[in-house]
Formats: structure tokens, C-alpha cells, sequence
């Protein structure tokens, strides 16, 4: 088994915390897990993206190329990452701020209002845990016990608190693709 | 026999490669009789530049280290934040620590790195052959300088002094000569102040001392010391210039 | 043991507190500023010491005070601070001082990129500094081995008196991993009798130097250096191999490219080709009597590189004609792709499997 996916937005949608969270779970299932920055002035307020590799072998480069999952938070970031995802693979895309449909057809494309989901539950900044949800309900790649108990550990105690919000964001976003592939 | 005077156990038996008449043997002489009456002697480490007291490791009787040209204040950071208990001194030309050593200088004193600096003004670069300094005064020749310093290219001469008194972690500063008994005198008694400030903690401290080179300014050693206070203190007004206290 | 997820640069600071390093001065520069930013908030817990120097040039220059002083000391940057560093390497180098120094590289020459790359191989290998002096030079390949070599670092640093470079780059720096700190026995090390701490009045001082004026003076310490880098190139080789024995082609790669040579590896294994690898792990010494033990029908080593070339010569010294060498690099902060490397090996063996 092998995870290689590209998470990408603007900086603030919470993209690296994200891959990090993503990252801390797979090694809390003693999984190999790599996660890779992209650094530099994008970071302080342009683009933002991250990859993140989840494997039962050792990880050999970190860089993804050939993804298996894009979860892309803005349109930029689709316009970047469409043609990185390997045939087969899957395409999140937050339709609260991606206005145009994939142009892939080769792909498990998923179309989730992130955004509204988030606020409708309080708080516009967990977006990326409404899109976190929905990823592992897809592939099933972590469990989402795993994600509860690497949160504090990236997040720090400070954050704690924010665990019950987050814990729904996830189930929010879990819910939106099961009626995506339900409907 | 009553001993009325001795060398200074702060200075090793070697003898020094310094010139006829230069002023370097009496700084280190003031520097080594400075620690002993301290009683710092033996817990002192120092940093020689790169110029004509490159050797100074082999003269002073305690640990030194031998720096990069102009990096003795950085050399010296290092230590004193290693053994913040020992006593650290630098001991730098004009070259050394007004031209190349311009930025370890100022950023040393900026951070109030509690260590002490003699520093040499001779107004040359003596160990290289001659060359100006930014301490060489105007119209003094040097071997850059064939016809004189130009102040229309090379600008007027630093006033480390002045310039380091501005910087609130420079707690003393103050400029002395060798030139007379007199002066001499008066250069341990600052030497010995500026080394009480790093004892107490207070900072850092700074001397500078007005220093001949006959070899290469081309004059007798008589006429040099005549030579530094017609030129030289004119142009670098001996006095202290910062004390503890006056940091506000 | 619980793993720690953690970024390479500050798996760095990490590695050398748990290595008993108090000593740190630094400069920022993009991409290693985690390591200065890391110790400047936990150096002080310990009882350490973090410096911001005024420049690259300075904080080597207190890295020799400090080093002279007898503590454990590290200094860290990139390619361009590196570069202004090598004037305070080389008097470490002479003075035959231990301390760390990491260089995270980015892309150049001249102010070059932020992204990784790998251009610095001759400056760390040859001695970037004036004079006839090498040090030894540490690659690791992920943020684990970065936290062992940092700690290993120290301790060779203090049994050959030497400067110790660590040469990551900015992926290293960057990426998270999952690692976890071994706090071994230390090694018996030496006892730093040589260092300046305060004569006490009982014995002579001690001088911490690299001027020797008189020739023969130099020529013996010289000759004394050699000596050591000999006993380092006799004990200290590090290199990791696989399938070298059986390959049709030999990859050979450090640092981060090694991993994606890997995953080519198992790409082009996946399509039946037999290939190996040479990782060098300490560069200098550079192992090259692993190049001797690659089968002698092997078409020949391709080395990859993020630069223009610079490992290949030490590859060539050591295959010392025996097989052909090719090479695939990128630059600039280019990252090459598995992909990309599975068309080099394909463009080279011609089809043959």
C-alpha cells in the first residue's frame, strides 16, 4: 500500500497543518509516512502545498510526482495539480471557492463545498478537516481514531480544546462523499 | 638588593620580533602588568589578530587564541560565552580592527559582549609592508597612499573611539597614547578600568591606544613619538569617552 | 523508544542537544532558519548558549572561539553562508578543532535558489577554505539518519579534532519524518587537555593557532594533517549498497536523489531490469572501494546528482576506468523524477534487460 498526495491551497487554509495531521497518523499506525513542504515567499501568503507519502514500504522519494490523491482547496491549485494524479486516482476539490468541473476523466473526482461546510458548523478555518474527513472516507487510508490521537501532538495542548470541532468537521466531510457516492 | 623593578609575569620570556622603537612592547607590557594586578592571569584568555601582533600568543602568559584577520571579537564571543567566568581579552591593530574587522567590532560592542579590546592605532598597516589604513591621516604617505591619503578617494580617518562610544553595549571607551611617561601612565590606569568593567560584568570595554610605527611612517623612533602627538592627537583627541553609568 | 514526527532542520537541533552540543551561532538564511530558530528557543533550557551573529563570517569565527574553549559547538546554514564560512573552516581545520557545521544546500552559484540542490559536493569534499585540509563530510538520506549523523558527528568531531560537515539540502531540511533519538553510551572520547580554559597557574598556556611562519614548522603540521585524513579514510567510510553484484547498472546517488534513484529502482525492477546502488553516505571519505565490487559485466554507473556534476569525479576516480560513467543531473533547485531517471537507464541500456 502506498498514499502519494498532494494537498494544496492558499497559505492560511491550513494545507501543511492538514498534511502534517495526515502524516502524525499514519506513523501513529506505524506506517512510513514523509511529508514535503513547498518553502519559500509562496508560503507567506501565495500558494501553499505539501506532499504527503503514507506507505507500508520504506518511503523512497518524498516528492510526489505521480499522486494518488489531489485535495485541492483552490482553483490555482487545481489548475497545478489536475494532471498530477495518476490514472485511477482521486481528485478532492473544495467547490466553495473551484468554480469549473475536472477535466479528467480517468479519475474519481469528488466535489465538496468545504467551505460551507465549515461554516455552517462554526468556524470557515476547518475547511481543511471537512476535506481531511472526506479523504480518509474515501481511501480509507488512515483511520480516523488515528487522526484523534495525533491531533494534540501537532496541534500542541493549547489546542486541544479545538478537538470536538475538528472531530465533526471530519465526520461532516466523511458524510458529504457518502452521499456524493451514494447519490 | 631591594628590587625596584621586574618583568611582568604576565609576559613570557620570549623575546618579541617587534621593530626598533615601537610601541607594541609597552602595550603588552600594560596589558600583562594589568591582569597581574588584577590577579587575572590565570584564568585570563586572549585572541591576537592578524597584523603585527599576530604573535602576541607567544608573548602573554596565559591560554590565547590566534584569530582570523578582523575576527577577534567573534573568536572572543565564542569563548566568553563558553567560560563567562574567565577573564577574555582581544588585542587588534588598526587594520585588523577598523578596515576587516569593522562589523565583529561593532556587533560585539552592540551585543555587550562582557570582554575587553586594546586596540592599536598606529595609523599603518605595519605587518604587510606599509599599506593605509583607514586610521592613516590625511596626506600621511603610505605604500597605497604613494603620494599621500587623498581624502577625495579614500575619505577621512575612522574614529573608532567616537564611532564605538555611540553603541549603548560599549560601557567603556576610552582613548590613550604611549607617547610620554606621562601618557603611559595614564594608558595603565584606563587599561586597568576597562578591565575592571568585564570583571564586574558591566560590558563591554575598550581602549585605544595612539601607537608608533617608525619603520614604516620612515622616521627615527624620537621623531615618531613627536610625530604621534603633533598628528595623531590632534586628530584623535585622547580621553574617555564612555564610562560605566553614563548608558542610559 | 516513541518516534517523534519532525522537520529535518529541527530534527537537527534536536540531535545535537541530545549530543550535548550548548553552543550554537548562527545567521538566517532560507532554507535552514528552523535550526537557528530551534535553538534560540531550546538551547536556553539546557544551560545553553544561542548567538544571532552578525554575519555567516562571524558565527564560524565564534564557533572556533568556542571550539578552542573545549565545548560542543555547531553552526548551520546554507550554500551562500556556507561559501562565507570556509575562511573560518579552514583555521578550525588547522587549529584542529571538533565542531558541527551543517549545510542545508540551496540552489546557485551566486544567490542561486531557496529550492534544494546539491552544488556544493566539491566545496564540502575539496575544502572549501584556503590550504591543504579536508574534513569529513556526512550525507544523510532521511530526517533519521540526519538525527544519527548529527550525533555521530559530534563524537567524530572530538576523536579526530576536526570539523564535521553535515550536507543536507533544503528537501531534508524541510520534510517531516518520523525519528527517534537513540541515546547511546558515549563513546570514550578524548580528553580535550589542549583547549583554553585558564592556565590556573599550573601549567604552561595553551594556544589555540594555525600560524606556523617557518616553513619547515608548516610542512610538519601538514604532513601531521595528512596523517589524520588518512586515518579517517581508513576507518571512517560509510556507504550503503544493494544488488551491485548482480546489476546491469549501478544508480549511485547521496543525500535526498538517492531516494528517488531508489524509487526508480523499483520501477525499473518492476519491468525486469537488474539495477544497483551506491550510496555514499560519508563523502569524504568517499567509499570507493565499493565501486571495486560491482560486477564486471555491469554497463556501466550512472550518477545522479542535483548539479551539474560534482560526485561523478570522485566516481570516476574510483571506478578508475574499469566501467562507463554516465550522468543525469538537475539544477537550480530541480528535483529529478523517478521517471526521469528510468529513461536515463533505459537510454543507456538500450532495451537490454
Amino acid at each position: 500500500m502506498e498514499e502519494r498526495i498532494i494537498i494544496a491551497g492558499f497559505g492560511g487554509q491550513g494545507v501543511m497543518a492538514m498534511g502534517q495531521l495526515l502524516t502524525y497518523s499514519g506513523m501513529v499506525e506505524e506506517k512510513n509516512v514523509s511529508w514535503l513542504p513547498s518553502y519559500g515567499p509562496e508560503m507567506r501568503g501565495g500558494t501553499a502545498n505539501c506532499n504527503v507519502t503514507i506507505s507500508s514500504d520504506p518511503v523512497g522519494s518524498p516528492v510526489v510526482v505521480e499522486a494518488t490523491t489531489a485535495i485541492v482547496l483552490n482553483k490555482p491549485s487545481l489548475d497545478k495539480f489536475e494532471t498530477s494524479v495518476v490514472t485511477g486516482g482521486n481528485l478532492l476539490i473544495n467547490t466553495s471557492l473551484i468554480d469549473r468541473k475536472s477535466n479528467r476523466d480517468d479519475l474519481n473526482v469528488y466535489y465538496i463545498p468545504a467551505n460551507e461546510i465549515a461554516i455552517e458548523l462554526g468556524n470557515v478555518r476547518i475547511a481543511n478537516m471537512v476535506m481531511l474527513g472526506a479523504y480518509i472516507e474515501i481511501t480509507k487510508a488512515i483511520s480516523v481514531d488515528s487522526v484523534y490521537k495525533a491531533f494534540e501532538k501537532v496541534f500542541g495542548e493549547s489546542k486541544a480544546h479545538l478537538l470536538p470541532i475538528n472531530k465533526q468537521a471530519l465526520e461532516k466531510g466523511a458524510e458529504a462523499v457518502k452521499s456524493l457516492v451514494n447519490a | 638588593m631591594a628590587i625596584v623593578f621586574e618583568k611582568t609575569k604576565g609576559l613570557t620570556d620570549k623575546p618579541t620580533h617587534y621593530c626598533p622603537g615601537c610601541t607594541h612592547g609597552i602595550i603588552h607590557r600594560l596589558v600583562a602588568e594589568a591582569m597581574v594586578e588584577l590577579g587575572v592571569l590565570e584564568n585570563a584568555i586572549g585572541v591576537a589578530p592578524v597584523g603585527c601582533s599576530v604573535l602576541a600568543y607567544d608573548y602573554f602568559n596565559c591560554d590565547m587564541h590566534q584569530a582570523a584577520h578582523g575576527r577577534a571579537p567573534a573568536v572572543a564571543t565564542g569563548i566568553k560565552r563558553v567560560h563567562p567566568n574567565n577573564f577574555v581579552f582581544t588585542y587588534q591593530g588598526d587594520g585588523d580592527l577598523a578596515s576587516i574587522g569593522a562589523a565583529e567590532i561593532v556587533h560585539a560592542a552592540h551585543r555587550g559582549e562582557k570582554f575587553s579590546t586594546i586596540f592599536v592605532n598606529n595609523a599603518i598597516y605595519g605587518m604587510t609592508g606599509g599599506q593605509m589604513a583607514p586610521t592613516t591621516l590625511i596626506g600621511q604617505k603610505a605604500t597605497t597612499a604613494p603620494y599621500g591619503r587623498d581624502e577625495a578617494t579614500t575619505g577621512k580617518p575612522i574614529r573608532m573611539s567616537e564611532l564605538l562610544a555611540t553603541i549603548d553595549g560599549a560601557v567603556f571607551v576610552e582613548r590613550v597614547a604611549v607617547n610620554t611617561p606621562a601618557n603611559i601612565r595614564k594608558a595603565k590606569k584606563a587599561i586597568l578600568e576597562c578591565f575592571k568593567v568585564q570583571l564586574e560584568g558591566k560590558g563591554f570595554g575598550i581602549v585605544e591606544v595612539l601607537s608608533t610605527c617608525p619603520t614604516n611612517w620612515g622616521i627615527t623612533p624620537v621623531e615618531a613619538m613627536k610625530w604621534l602627538e603633533n598628528n595623531m592627537i590632534p586628530y584623535y583627541p585622547l580621553g574617555n569617552f564612555r564610562k560605566p553609568g553614563e548608558v542610559e | 523508544m516513541t518516534k517523534v514526527l519532525m522537520k529535518g532542520n529541527e530534527a537537527v537541533g534536536a540531535a545535537a542537544i541530545a549530543a550535548g552540543c550548548r553552543y550554537f551561532f548562527g545567521y538566517p538564511i532560507t532554507p535552514q532558519n528552523e535550526i537557528p530558530e530551534y535553538m534560540s528557543r531550546e538551547l536556553g533550557k539546557v544551560g545553553g548558549v544561542f548567538v544571532q551573529a552578525e554575519s555567516e563570517v562571524a558565527a564560524i569565527n565564534m564557533v572556533y572561539g568556542a571550539a578552542g574553549s573545549g565545548a560542543r559547538v555547531m553552526t548551520s546554514s546554507s550554500s551562500p553562508g556556507i561559501a562565507l564560512k570556509q575562511e573560518g573552516i579552514s583555521y578550525i581545520a588547522g587549529a584542529e578543532l571538533p565542531c558541527v557545521i551543517v549545510d542545508m544546500m540551496r540552489g546557485g552559484p551566486g544567490l542561486g535558489s531557496i529550492q534544494p540542490a546539491q552544488g556544493d559536493y566539491f566545496l564540502a569534499t575539496r575544502g572549501g577554505g584556503n590550504g591543504d585540509y579536508r574534513m569529513i563530510v556526512l550525507a544523510p538520506a532521511d530526517v533519521q539518519e540526519l538525527v544519527d549523523l548529527v550525533i555521530e558527528g559530534f563524537d567524530l568531531a572530538d576523536i579526530y579534532r576536526t570539523p564535521v560537515m553535515i550536507l543536507g539540502d533544503g528537501m531534508i531540511g524541510q520534510m517531516m519524518e518520523p525519528v527517534e533519538f537513540k541515546t547511546e553510551a558515549n563513546k570514550e572520547l578524548p580528553e580535550k587537555d589542549w583547549a583554553t580554559v585558564g592556565t590556573g597557574g599550573k601549567r604552561k598556556p595553551n594556544v589555540i593557532n594555525s600560524l606556523y611562519l617557518q616553513a619547515e614548522d608548516l610542512e610538519n603540521h601538514n604532513i601531521k594533517l595528512q596523517a589524520k585524513f588518512a586515518k579517517i579514510r581508513e576507518n571512517e567510510k560509510r556507504v550503503e549498497k544493494y544488488n551491485i553484484e548482480n546489476a546491469d547498472i549501478v544508480l549511485t546517488a547521496y543525500g535526498t536523489t538517492s531516494r528517488i534513484a531508489k524509487t526508480a529502482i523499483s520501477k525499473l525492477e518492476k519491468e525486469g531490469y537488474k539495477v544497483g546502488l551506491i550510496r555514499p553516505i560519508s563523502l569524504y571519505p568517499f567509499p570507493n572501494e565499493a565501486y571495486e565490487e560491482i560486477n564486471e559485466d555491469a554497463k556501466g554507473v550512472l550518477t545522479i546528482e542535483m548539479s551539474s556534476g560534482q560526485m561523478i569525479d570522485d566516481v570516476r576516480l574510483s571506478l578508475n576506468g574499469k566501467l562507463p560513467t554516465y550522468f543525469y543531473g538537475r539544477t537550480g533547485g530541480m528535483v529529478p523524477s523517478p521517471e526521469e531517471i528510468v529513461n536515463k537507464v533505459k537510454e543507456i541500456l538500450g532495451g537490454d534487460k
